[in-house]
């Protein structure tokens, strides 16, 4: 088998959030965000991370690049595992990591130009000599679809699709190799989010990213990513290649949540599962299989013992009982 | 650098001053106008065009009197929602589809935002019918979630925190049926519960609103909305802060409920797939103005606007695999100063000369089917103009 050359490489990494109650902030519990995820993505490629809200997968970007301290497992972007690295380590590391953000009208300083939000860390970390700053700007903000003339406004004056665009030129002129898009597009119309999708696109191929992009929409992960992994409650519940999953998703998890896209046709009359009940609380997650309470292919053995998460097929990873000893024999 | 200075918004002291006096004036006459209207009830009762009707917009023209100017956010708009059937209204945000609906219910944010030509008739179901403009205030109180109701796209803002869900389904029901006594009341409201789907329901008509999820939350607004069998649902964005499988069940509830209680829903989206799975009708708003409207069939299969058919080319969908997303170039112009010609031409891939003449009219394809766009003026049969009030005269 051929050696695949892999930019992240995430190894059961788990994150609990401490639940403090009491006068004396005494912990009593923890929130599962993130309950021991593994997945890696190839250098150049895109990973699209899909559930619901409240599963964990914007947790989970962020503790990837060290926004947040883990709680165990291993994170290794390049060969390097991160949460080794020193504080001085970590500051020179950043700048190959990079994130944005949801939301554009939250995530941009008010009291910055453009100019200034784009180039505050390129100075910083001085990426280009300081005669060759303002150049250097200028090449990343045409690199995004800005004319020159922006750098000197201010972030009220632009439109949600164009300051999307500005948040991910703050990414992109850091040169990094590794961007989390963390539901890039979701605050943005139809017509803006086609602009930025294409952007994101084509700035993949010119500078040869690799993308972690976290969505509940699954039509636009279909449209971007190469691999998909689903996550529910904490737990990557199925992980394989965009056609693989689409064409056949395994888990039933990935099924209900699949035929629940609505698609624009009215004549097309998908068989919706519906599923009941919303998702459970992350802080005290149902035993056994954690789909187990909403599944409705549930067995006894769900109930009370956690799925292995295995390779089911070539390449597709699912963590369900109902594919216990198949392939196997 | 000179012109980008002109356009951007500043506005000089004199203009300003000037602007607001302006705004005054008409906000003045306008509500003295509507004042007088809501005197009388023959100035408020009209009568359909057609009986099968719930509602017509009828060159709706819904102007902001702000302090930037006049924002014509809903401009010269026409169009039904028929008996019993479902009509999605969709389009980007900012186009006028919210407003349309507020405009309905009365609830703009007065005196600033001013229904100022047009008529809204709403069926009385007896012949004659509320024209919604100049109602009073007291009469809209017995149509306000009595005989329309609204479901609002945020469940989390649009429960009150501080009572417990069965007061407030109760309120409900107290406003409209006031013979009731508190066991009727509670026993309604039970009902209500269990038809929007909550197992729970002696548990949560005890709850506040913070101990339940997105989708229950929702469901709540929809047995408020529910509570007086109206005739009209407005879903604003219903499904829009709620996750896919979430999404899934509160589209399937609205479309059961819609046939026991035999009413009629306004969806306002800008899902074009919530819209095909739901709606029978389909009405493209952009910028103030309806640019196509027909049945699901005749927008999904034959778009005819160059905006409809931009808006679903730039929507990935699943199962279908394009290289590279189609997207519709430049944004939508500046609503205080809109152009005279079509409001798309700018980004139109599809202009022809006759587009630099005034707006397009409105021109019937098929006998369902009508776009207002110049590419089918030879084809079809013309309509009419939207008319826009001007503000000069007001």
């Amino acid at each position: 088998m051929e050696q695949k050359d892999y930019l992240l490489e995430v190894d059961n990494l788990v994150k609990y959030f401490p639940i403090k109650t009491g006068f004396f902030k005494r912990t009593t519990g923890y929130v599962k965000a993130v309950d021991g995820v593994s997945f890696k993505i190839e250098r150049g490629k895109t990973m699209g991370l899909v559930g619901e809200s409240g599963c964990g997968k914007s947790t989970c970007g962020r503790t990837i690049l060290r926004l947040l301290e883990k709680t165990s497992g291993e994170v290794k972007i390049d060969g390097k595992d991160i949460f080794a690295l020193s504080k001085e380590e970590l500051r020179k590391f950043r700048p190959q990591v990079q994130i944005v953000f949801q939301d554009p009208y939250s995530s941009l300083s008010p009291r910055l130009p453009v100019g200034e939000i784009i180039g505050e860390a390129v100075r910083e970390h001085g990426i280009v000599p300081e005669e060759e700053f303002n150049d250097y700007i200028t090449r990343v903000m045409e690199a995004c679809g800005l004319p020159e003339y922006y750098k000197g406004r201010y972030p009220h004056e632009f439109s949600g699709g164009q300051r999307q665009r500005i948040c991910i030129a703050r990414a992109l002129a850091l040169n990094p190799e590794f961007i989390v898009c963390d539901e890039p597009v979701s605050a943005l119309d139809v017509s803006i989010q086609a602009q930025v999708i294409n952007l994101l696109k084509e700035l993949q191929k010119e500078f040869g990213l690799t993308y972690l992009f976290i969505s509940h929409d699954l039509s636009v992960v279909e449209h971007i990513s190469d691999t998909v992994g689903v996550m529910y409650l904490g737990t990557m519940v199925e992980f394989s290649d965009t056609d693989k999953i689409f064409a056949k998703p395994l888990h039933p998890y990935t099924q209900a949540l699949f035929s629940a896209i609505p698609i624009p046709d009215p004549d097309v009359k998908i068989n919706r599962i519906v599923l009941e009940g919303s998702i459970p609380s992350p802080a005290n997650p149902p035993s056994g299989c954690k789909f187990h309470t909403r599944c409705a292919k549930c067995m006894e053995i769900c109930k009370t013992q956690v799925p292995e998460y295995r390779e089911v097929e070539p390449n597709h990873f699912c963590a369900c009982h109902l594919y216990n000893g198949q392939n196997e024999g | 650098m000179a012109e980008n200075k002109k356009n951007s918004a500043y506005i000089s002291a004199g203009e300003s001053r000037r602007i607001t006096r302006f705004n005054r004036r008409v906000t003045k006459k306008l509500e003295k106008a509507r004042a007088d209207a809501g005197r009388d009830s023959s100035l408020y009762t009209t009568v359909m065009k057609d009986p099968n009707n719930v509602v017509e917009f009828d060159n709706v023209c819904t102007y902001f009197f702000s302090d930037v100017g006049t924002v014509k956010a809903v401009d010269g708009v026409n169009f039904s929602v028929p008996k019993h059937s479902t009509v999605g209204v969709v389009g980007e945000s900012g186009c006028g589809k919210s407003v349309t609906s507020l405009s309905l219910m009365q609830l703009l944010q007065r005196p600033s935002g001013q229904v100022v030509g047009g008529e809204i008739r709403f069926n009385k179901g007896d012949g004659t019918a509320y024209n919604i403009a100049n109602t009073p205030n007291s009469v809209m109180e017995h149509i306000r979630g009595n005989k329309i109701s609204m479901i609002f796209q945020e469940p989390m803002t649009s429960l009150n925190p501080v009572f417990k869900i069965g007061a407030q389904v109760d309120e409900v029901t107290k406003l409209h049926f006031p013979d009731l006594d508190d066991e009727a009341v509670k026993a309604r409201t039970l009902d209500m519960l269990d038809l929007v789907g909550i197992a729970n329901k002696e548990g949560v008509y005890n709850m506040y609103p913070h101990e339940l999820s997105g989708g229950m939350r929702q469901r709540i607004c929809i047995a408020i909305a529910l509570a007086c069998s109206p005739t009209l649902i407005i879903a604003d964005e219903p499904t829009t802060a709620l996750d896919v499988t979430i999404q899934a069940q509160i589209l399937d509830l609205l479309q059961n409920l819609k046939d026991k209680l035999n009413s009629s829903i306004m969806l306002i989206t800008h899902d074009l797939g919530v819209v095909a799975g739901m709606a029978d009708y389909v009405v493209v708003m952009y910028a103030g103005r309806v640019v196509e409207k027909g049945t699901a069939d005749d927008i999904f299969h034959h778009p005819a606007h160059p905006y409809t058919i931009g808006l679903m080319a730039s929507k990935p969908v699943v199962g279908k695999k394009v290289e590279n997303l189609y997207n519709i170039p430049g944004s939508v112009p500046n609503p205080v100063d809109m152009p005279n010609y079509c409001y798309f031409r700018d980004r139109c891939e599809m202009q022809c000369e006759r587009c630099s003449g005034l707006y397009p009219p409105e021109i019937k394809i098929s006998d369902t089917h009508y776009v207002s766009c110049y590419r089918y003026y030879d084809e079809g049969e013309l309509i009419g103009y939207p008319k826009s009030v001007k503000v000069e005269e007001l």
